[in-house]
């Protein structure tokens, strides 16, 4: 297994950075030990320990109301934990007020100031800070032209597009250079394509920088594209915190598997319990599933295999040599352009979803109730056994 | 989501403060009054200034006595007059509510469905009466109702009638008195309260089959319902103390309470009976205005 | 219903609006009528600005204008400061001691009849001179008091209502730039509800300028405001100087929401769109 890499780096000739998250002996920039927060009977989040690197884009992902917003609020010193302590840069700064943090967030409707310019907006935090005006128009002015805002300067929000908006939020929450910036759904309100180009942008600017990012976001491609790591939250809990190769190659659990991307679920017993390998009987299935690694799991207890869509391979005539094949019927087809998703119905009622590219222009196209073959490779099932 | 107030976090150490000073006034000024009045009910008429007497009397053996006078109220309640006047005043206010909804209503649901730029315009001209004085505005009616007045003026003039009609210092002229002055505050209330509904609700309805007038009955009418509740008792409870529009245009034999009370205090200088006056009127309205307040507190809890 | 506009609701609105008017406009009219009888139109005099000018030049009523500007301006300042506050901590405070009974304090007064209002109001001056000498006797001071105590639950209305559209965010993100919680107050929240707080002190003004009931309960002599002056006169009947002083005011009241109307409209446009 290739030790995944550490938060990228744009510049090539920057060796890329150890995943600092392995090292035992690195000190972590932000350190939430157990922290808890309840309104009432409801906790919002539960008993949640994390530690966050220095330079990291660290990514909170999680349908509503799982408590990610409610933790980058207590980051940010809106809330109070109900118990439980919260570390920057070795400092405890779990009842400190946001006016007195080194931390400044990103706020997902921009909350951008109407009353005042785009320049006025950006200087505002620099203003309380009391720094001397020179200081400050030197620095509005790098960090306008940061994020290519210059000629905007004097423009009010209700002047500008979401996308620049976007930018002044981004631009006024960096100009003082923060330990920690908090960004909360700062994709959202953006249309595809533009998100698309902001998310390279974020990274790039934050490469430049050297921001410790924490992001909120229910969008698991925007969290993949911009995570040096993501923390999967589900009720109040991070149920796996990984790179976003780990999360999805190696879900720890259903909930994550299918959270993240698409997934086919095979509920099933262990057949067969080795070191090398192990053989699980499914119903579902109406076979067997071979995987080539071992598993830690209880004799007889119920298992899951999940293998992605597009590790399932699909044919019209018998694959060779493959530990696991079954047969079905195309019941679905989506053209999606670049790949198409088929939906295959087994004998036993089980539909398996299956990408393919679509790597020919003039492939014989596999067509509906078409008879076809699915097998995927040994390594390619991954078991959780919750 | 869930989140803590930031008020409530910093509370502004001045948070105690902020609300203090408004308390405080309201304290000394809103509620302390009430409170003189109810003793003022319990004194008797005296020829002095202030024209009442005292209710605590120290006499020389450190003895406190309070004397309560009840007879302002056993006067009130005994006396025909004042019993006619309180229920003449409901009778007016309630019939003028009705009056205003019928007329204000229809108008507060055209506003509610205009265009947009219409519907500002709209309601500017009805807020702009609202912000001219009430007392000029009565005053048109007596130029508009009385014996040589406009509208008599015009139907002589058309032959529709040959004696002047007499309308000015009649119940008919305190009713358009009153509904005149506070349509304004019906609309209003109503208005926001029908902005906030949803139209394709009736789509809906007209779409499974419902008739306009039965969408209206069955959707609009109950979904406003705190609009109109709203708007009623704006106009109901300071409609039962009018005292402004039976002066100018009731006449002599206008009974109104509100009435009652200016002439005891102003003409009659019987302080404590206007003061048992008030007493009365106060306790009769608040339910009232209890019910307003909580009509006003289900509407911004439904709006979050 | 979406296009179709209802021949039934529309002449209803245009009944409506006609019974609003037609008043207004008919006091408009006569005031350029000579005859003294206002009512019966003098053709052969009218249109005239005889009683214009025979208004401007009456002392009665100048006077009784001063002071209910004097009176009006104090109102409308003082009341603007205590409704502020007190839209401010019902809109924001959710759970504090007393939340309430300042909260039927505040509103109240907006549906009490005057009459009670003003009689309790008089009580306690009076009360208050016996107890410590102040206030001397009933004027300016006393009106202006009282006038502050009904118009501030207005302003606390317009105030709370203007607050809860208000984005929270924007005060969050001041202090996440380190201001803190005053300083938000003073250079965030209220330049951007200023608009509601100045519509708060026209209100406050209006409501002042054309008060009957309660100035006549606690002013004083030598202290008649102008709608004192003006209900003695008409108590009698008709006056065709009255009839201008309508028109003057309804001039200037039009003038002046129309601005402001404006103004509120563009303020919001701007601020939606952020």
């Amino acid at each position: 297994m290739a030790v995944p890499a550490g938060p990228a780096s744009s510049n090539p000739s920057q060796p890329v950075k150890a995943a600092p998250w392995r090292d035992p002996n690195a000190k972590p920039y932000v350190q939430i030990e157990r922290v808890t927060k309840s309104f009432g009977d409801f906790k919002a989040v539960d008993d949640i320990s994390l530690k966050i690197y220095k330079g990291e884009i660290f990514c909170l992902l999680g349908a509503s109301g799982c408590g990610k917003t409610t933790l980058l609020r207590m980051l940010g010193g809106f809330e109070t934990p109900s118990s439980g302590k919260i570390y920057i840069d070795g400092e405890d700064m779990t009842d400190v007020p946001p006016y007195e943090r080194p931390v400044n967030m990103m706020f997902q409707s921009y909350a951008l100031f109407p009353h005042m310019t785009v320049e006025q907006n950006v200087a505002f935090g620099l203003k309380q800070d009391r720094v001397p005006k020179a200081q400050i128009q030197e620095r509005v002015a790098t960090m306008l032209d940061l994020v290519k805002l210059t000629d905007f300067a004097k423009r009010k929000p209700h002047q500008l597009s979401g996308g620049q908006r976007q930018r002044v939020a981004l631009a006024r929450s960096l100009v003082k250079r923060p330990k920690l910036l908090l960004l909360d759904e700062p994709l959202g309100a953006l249309d595809k394509k533009l998100r698309e180009h902001t998310q390279f942008e974020l990274i790039s600017i934050q490469d430049k920088l050297g921001v410790t990012f924490v992001v909120v976001t229910h969008d698991q491609e925007e969290a993949m594209t911009l995570a040096s790591r993501i923390g999967v939250m589900n009720q109040g809990e991070i149920v796996q915190a990984g790179t976003p190769s780990e999360i999805y190659e190696f879900p720890s659990s259903k909930f994550v598997a299918d959270f993240v991307g698409s997934v086919n679920i095979f509920e099933g017993k262990l057949i067969e319990d080795e070191p090398e390998y192990v053989r699980i009987g499914s119903e579902e299935l109406g076979g067997t599933i071979y995987v080539s690694h071992g598993i830690s799991a209880a004799p007889e207890a119920t298992v899951w295999a999940a293998v992605r869509p597009e590790k399932v391979f699909m044919s019209t005539a018998p694959p060779e040599g493959s530990d696991n094949v079954v047969r079905g019927a195309v019941q679905d087809i989506a053209y999606l352009g670049d790949l198409s998703i088929y939906l295959v119905k087994l004998p036993t009622g089980k539909i398996v979803r299956v990408t393919q590219p679509n790597t020919s222009r003039h492939a014989e196209a596999i067509t509906w109730e078409q008879q076809v073959y699915l097998s995927w490779d040994a390594t390619s099932p991954v078991v959780v056994t919750r | 989501m869930r989140r803590t107030p930031w008020s409530q976090r910093f509370g502004l150490s001045g948070r105690g403060l902020v609300v203090l000073l408004p308390y405080l006034w309201l304290m000394l000024f809103f509620v302390v009054p009430f409170v003189i009045v109810l003793k003022i009910s319990f004194a008797d008429i005296d020829l002095a200034i202030p024209p009442y007497t005292s209710l605590f009397q120290w006499d020389e053996k450190n003895v406190l006595s309070i004397k309560l006078n009840l007879n302002n109220y056993v006067f009130l309640f005994t006396n025909e007059l004042y019993f006619k006047a309180l229920i003449n005043s409901l009778k007016v206010a309630l019939v003028s509510t009705l009056l205003c909804l019928l007329i204000g209503y229809p108008m507060a649901y055209g506003i509610a469905r205009a265009k947009p730029a219409t519907r500002n315009l709209l309601l500017l001209l009805v807020i702009l009466p609202f912000w001219t004085s009430l007392l000029l505005r009565v005053y048109a009616w007596i130029g508009l109702l009385k014996a040589n007045g406009v509208i008599n003026n015009i139907l002589m003039a058309l032959g529709l009638i040959h004696e002047p009609l007499a309308m000015l210092y009649t119940p008919f002229a305190m009713y358009v008195g009153i509904v005149y002055s506070y349509l304004p505050f019906l609309i209003l209330p109503l208005y926001a309260n029908l902005e906030k509904m949803d139209w394709q609700l009736l789509e809906a309805a007209e779409d499974l089959g419902c008739r306009p007038w039965q969408a209206f009955y069955k959707i609009t009418l109950p979904l406003s319902r705190n609009g109109i509740l709203a708007g009623s008792m704006l106009v109901f409870i300071p409609a039962v103390g009018e005292f402004v529009i039976p002066a100018l245009l009731g006449g002599p034999n206008a009974l109104m309470i509100g009435r009652i009370l200016w002439d005891e205090f102003f003409s009659n200088r019987a302080w404590p009976v206007a003061s048992a006056v008030a007493i009365l009127l106060l306790l009769l309205l608040v339910p009232f205005m209890m019910w307003y307040q909580g009509i006003q507190a289900r509407e911004s809890a439904g709006a979050r | 219903m979406n296009q179709r506009r209802s021949v039934f609701i529309i002449s209803c609105v245009a009944f409506g609006f006609a019974f609003l008017y037609i008043p207004i406009l008919s006091m408009i009219v006569f005031s350029f009528n000579a005859s003294k009888l206002v009512t019966v139109w003098d053709a052969a005099n009218s249109p005239t600005l005889k009683w214009y000018r025979s208004l401007l030049s009456n002392e009665e009523i100048l006077d009784a204008a001063w002071i209910s500007l004097k009176v009006a301006v104090i109102n409308a300042s003082g009341s603007v400061i205590l409704g502020t506050l007190a839209g401010f901590g019902l809109s924001r405070f959710t759970n504090f001691r007393g939340r309430f009974v300042l909260n039927a304090m505040a509103t109240a007064p907006l549906v009490m009849p005057e009459v009670i209002t003003g009689l309790s109001l008089l009580l306690l001056f009076v009360a208050l001179e016996q107890l410590i000498g102040w206030p001397a006797g009933r004027g300016i001071t006393t009106m202006t008091l009282s006038h502050m105590t009904f118009s501030m639950a207005y302003v606390t209305v317009v105030v709370q209502s203007r607050l809860a559209t208000f984005d929270t965010a924007l005060e969050e993100a001041a202090m996440d730039l380190g201001a803190k919680p005053l300083k938000v107050f003073f250079v965030i929240t209220l330049p951007i509800i200023f608009p509601a707080i100045l519509s708060g002190w026209l209100l406050a003004f209006t409501l002042s300028w054309d008060d009957l009931v309660i100035s006549s309960f606690t002013s004083g002599p030598g202290s008649s405001t102008l709608p004192m002056v003006v209900f003695s006169k008409v108590r009698l009947g008709v006056s065709p100087e009255i009839n201008v002083l309508a028109t003057l005011t309804i001039s200037v009241v039009t003038l002046i929401i129309v601005a402001v109307s404006f103004w509120m409209a563009r303020s919001n446009r701007i601020e939606r769109a952020t």
